[in-house]
């Protein structure tokens, strides 16, 4: 293959750095028991090599996906926010910012059940069932007409599916394309007659505002901007705020930090938390519910709130514990917490947040 | 929070202040120069009198507080959520080729998880002889070598394909950087499998949720590609892989798995999500390149640059940058003031490595007229740096991924600098 061409100058280089000869094996690690490969292997291939038993369809994946995808990707696989669009974008990959989907652009199916089922959903991955995957995979094939809402999915079934964009790659040829008109003597002098400027940064102005701002270095260059009584560091707003939390058990703290991981996919909280894909939780416990400024809440959550219903520990674990089933319609597709002491440390964590 | 960060104006109402905020910089120091004698000369300072602070005062150091603002940042707008999201090493602010862990860019699909040594597993399976699983304390033992190299992600400059964008190298190409890897060939560890000799693929896959894998031609994985668990040689960071990673020396980012747990030996590509969906490059009658792995010779201009303006005013000035290629040693760079009439060959600070980054200067004097400054650089296969103009010809302006044109910054009398582009 040319992109393993050896070249003089590397080869020199590679001869010079010592690297190990090892005439024969070490006889280090053990032998992985087939348990073992069955649990990490769950690799899938476009010829269908390494799908498992089981079925699903788009009728039983539609609820699956509404549940478990609908609020990162919306209902009909439209995406909310940033977040990826799934369906749809057809015929518009040789046209300015093209939309590429499952449908528009990816080549194979099995792509798409090898993703769903290692890394979906966003921060609770591996928690479908094989059935589950292949329904929601029918569903989102479906919502991109490649298959009927009654076909089947199955390891028998799934490599039949044609994916629109199957012949539309082709492998890297910059080698046979491009390097034979970017390997040549560079011009030195006299290379153009004129040079313009045709395109501006500032016009599109999308550069963040802390950015290494001369302006930081300028106020540091003036003697008065530090004087040297200035404590060495002073402490972050996140530990200054430590006194408040301190009475909580710490142990309970750090828990609930971690059960807040399986959260912080769609909610932020800390300094500068913003409203994400669900709102920011400064301040949640004892607020009333649905109150954050600028995010929009489900219907449900709207009214519940009309109603008064305040976020004590109370509601807020009951909420947890099965929030569609306390709250029928929210758009929190999270299935909750199983636990008590989860409930009780993520609670005891989000109250060390003030408003 | 610190003063430094009290003291900060936004950079808009700096630049705003334009002209007249640049001036006075340069004046006072001009002032105390040639004026009054320097009180930080002759009047003793709290320093030259006082303690400083002890040993073990901060066990693991961490930079001066002066150097606050050198820092990974990211672009907000260009992800859904932080923790699926990307940020840019600053490499307008360091220098050498060495990028320090701590300011050296992110990359996570999952968030960066922690996993211990103890908790550490790496399983080899497939088309071997016989499957292994090795914990850390095995890779130990194993020979290991030392190697600098860097790592680019493929949507480095991926924001510029259609225009000026971001302002500052940070923004435009710090999504790089150079580290010295410690870690065992990965060839050691497959020939202590028994690869078969139907295999003729690796699939490499991570521990995190998004289970990052990739498809590798075993031809790359047996040549030199690493599984190391040092870098600049302390044990890697969390948001860098710990315990171990990947290295695959000159090659998109994205293949070089971190937390990596498993290497499977298979006989064609997996094609995997990060192989079709993504780090894939459209061109404009819309196919798209798939396996586009090597990132080809590349250079720019960390200094002058948008963030890092001339402060100095007229006379000697350092143009310093980073130059590298997927596919040898940098030979030679060229940097050129207006736009690319005429261009000189910059000084190498150390003859080209490797698959490493090269720094590069020229040592130049400023008579303070505008600028359009660009840096080209040259490998050892004799690959040019193309234009932005030359790379669009043949890919159009969609391929998001692997876009190595020229940078041009546009430097004004005032000494401040903007992305632009040329014809």
């Amino acid at each position: 293959m040319s992109k393993f061409r050896k070249f003089a100058a590397p080869a020199l280089a590679a001869a010079l750095l010592a690297s190990p000869a090892l005439a024969e094996k070490l006889g280090l690690g053990r032998a992985a028991l087939p348990e073992e490969v069955a649990a990490w292997d769950h690799d899938v291939r476009p010829d269908g090599l390494g799908l498992p038993e089981g079925s699903g369809d788009a009728l039983t994946g539609e609820e699956l996906f509404s549940e478990n995808c609908a609020v990162c990707h919306g209902e009909f696989g439209e995406g909310v926010g940033r977040w990826p669009v799934l369906a749809g974008g057809f015929n518009t990959l040789n046209r300015a910012d093209p939309v590429k989907t499952v449908g528009s652009y990816w080549p194979y199916a099995s792509t798409v059940w090898d993703y769903v089922h290692r890394s979906m959903p966003f921060g609770n991955a591996q928690t479908l069932s094989n059935d589950e995957v292949y329904a929601i995979v029918a569903y989102i094939l479906y919502s991109n007409d490649l298959i009927e809402d009654d076909f089947v999915l199955s390891k028998d079934t799934l490599a039949e599916v044609q994916m629109t964009n199957a012949d539309g790659f082709i492998e890297d040829d910059r080698d046979t394309l491009e390097l034979p008109a970017f390997i040549r003597e560079p011009c030195m002098e006299n290379c153009k007659e004129s040079v313009e400027i045709t395109a501006h940064a500032t016009v599109l102005d999308v550069t963040p505002e802390d950015s290494g701002d001369p302006a930081t270095e300028v106020a540091q260059a003036e003697p008065e901007a530090a004087p040297a009584e200035a404590p060495v560091a002073e402490a972050p707003a996140a530990e200054a705020a430590e006194p408040e939390t301190a009475a909580a058990d710490p142990a309970m703290l750090e828990a609930g930090a971690k059960v807040f991981k399986k959260c912080a996919a769609c909610h932020k909280v800390g300094d500068g938390a913003k409203n994400a894909t669900g709102p920011m939780l400064n301040g949640i416990v004892g607020r009333a519910a649905g109150s954050v400024e600028g995010f929009k809440y489900s219907n449900p959550m709207t009214g519940a709130a009309d109603a008064g219903l305040i976020w004590t520990p109370e509601t807020m674990a009951e909420f947890l514990a099965n929030p569609k089933g306390y709250m029928k319609g929210t758009k929190m597709s999270f299935a909750g917490l199983k636990k008590q002491e989860e409930i009780d440390a993520v609670i005891a964590y989000l109250g060390t947040f003030g408003g | 929070m610190s003063e430094t960060e009290e003291k900060t104006t936004s950079r808009r109402a700096f630049l705003g202040a334009g002209l007249a905020a640049g001036g006075a910089v340069a004046t006072a120091g001009l002032a105390r120069a040639q004026g009054a004698p320097d009180p930080l000369i002759t009047e003793v300072q709290p320093w030259a009198r006082e303690l400083g602070a002890g040993v073990d005062a901060t066990p693991y150091g961490l930079p001066i507080r002066f150097e606050a603002d050198v820092v990974r940042r990211n672009v907000s707008w260009l992800t859904a959520d932080p923790i699926s999201s990307i940020n840019f090493t600053p490499i307008h602010a360091l220098d050498g080729t060495i990028t320090p862990q701590g300011c050296a860019f992110e990359r996570h699909h999952s968030g960066a998880i922690e996993v211990s040594k103890d908790d550490y597993r790496l399983m080899i399976n497939g088309l071997v002889d016989q499957p292994l699983i090795f914990t850390y304390a095995d890779l130990e033992r194993f020979p290991r070598v030392t190697r600098t190299y860097f790592l680019e992600c493929a949507a480095n400059t991926g924001m510029e394909w259609a225009g000026s964008q971001l302002n500052g190298s940070q923004f435009t190409h710090g999504m790089i950087h150079n580290m010295e890897y410690t870690g065992v060939p990965l060839r050691t560890l497959l020939e202590e499998a028994g690869v078969k000799p139907e295999g003729k693929w690796i699939y490499v896959e991570g521990a995190d949720a998004s289970s990052n894998g990739r498809s590798i031609p075993l031809e790359k994985a047996m040549d030199d590609c690493l599984v190391a668990f040092k870098a600049n040689g302390e044990a890697l960071r969390m948001e860098h892989g710990y315990p171990v990673r990947l290295v695959v020396p000159g090659w998109e980012g994205n293949m070089w798995v971190k937390w990596l747990r498993r290497v499977e030996i298979g006989d064609q590509p997996w094609e995997s999500r990060e192989e079709t969906s993504k780090y894939t490059d459209t061109l404009e009658d819309g196919t798209s390149r798939k396996f586009t792995w090597v990132m080809d010779a590349k250079s720019v201009i960390t200094a002058p640059s948008p963030q890092m303006p001339i402060t100095h005013g007229t006379g000697p000035l350092v143009i310093t940058g980073l130059a590298w290629s997927g596919r040898g040693p940098i030979t030679r760079v060229d940097v050129t003031v207006d736009g690319g009439k005429t261009w000189r060959e910059a000084r190498l600070a150390a003859p080209g490595q490797d698959k490493a980054l090269t720094r590069f200067y020229l040592d130049h004097v400023w008579d303070g007229s505008e600028m359009l400054l660009q840096s080209r650089a040259m490998d050892a296969t004799g690959y040019v740096q193309p234009t932005k103009d030359e790379l669009r010809a043949f890919r159009g302006v969609n391929s998001i991924y692997h876009n190595n044109c020229i940078q041009t910054w546009w430097v004004r009398t005032s000494g401040e600098a903007e992305n632009v582009e040329v014809s």
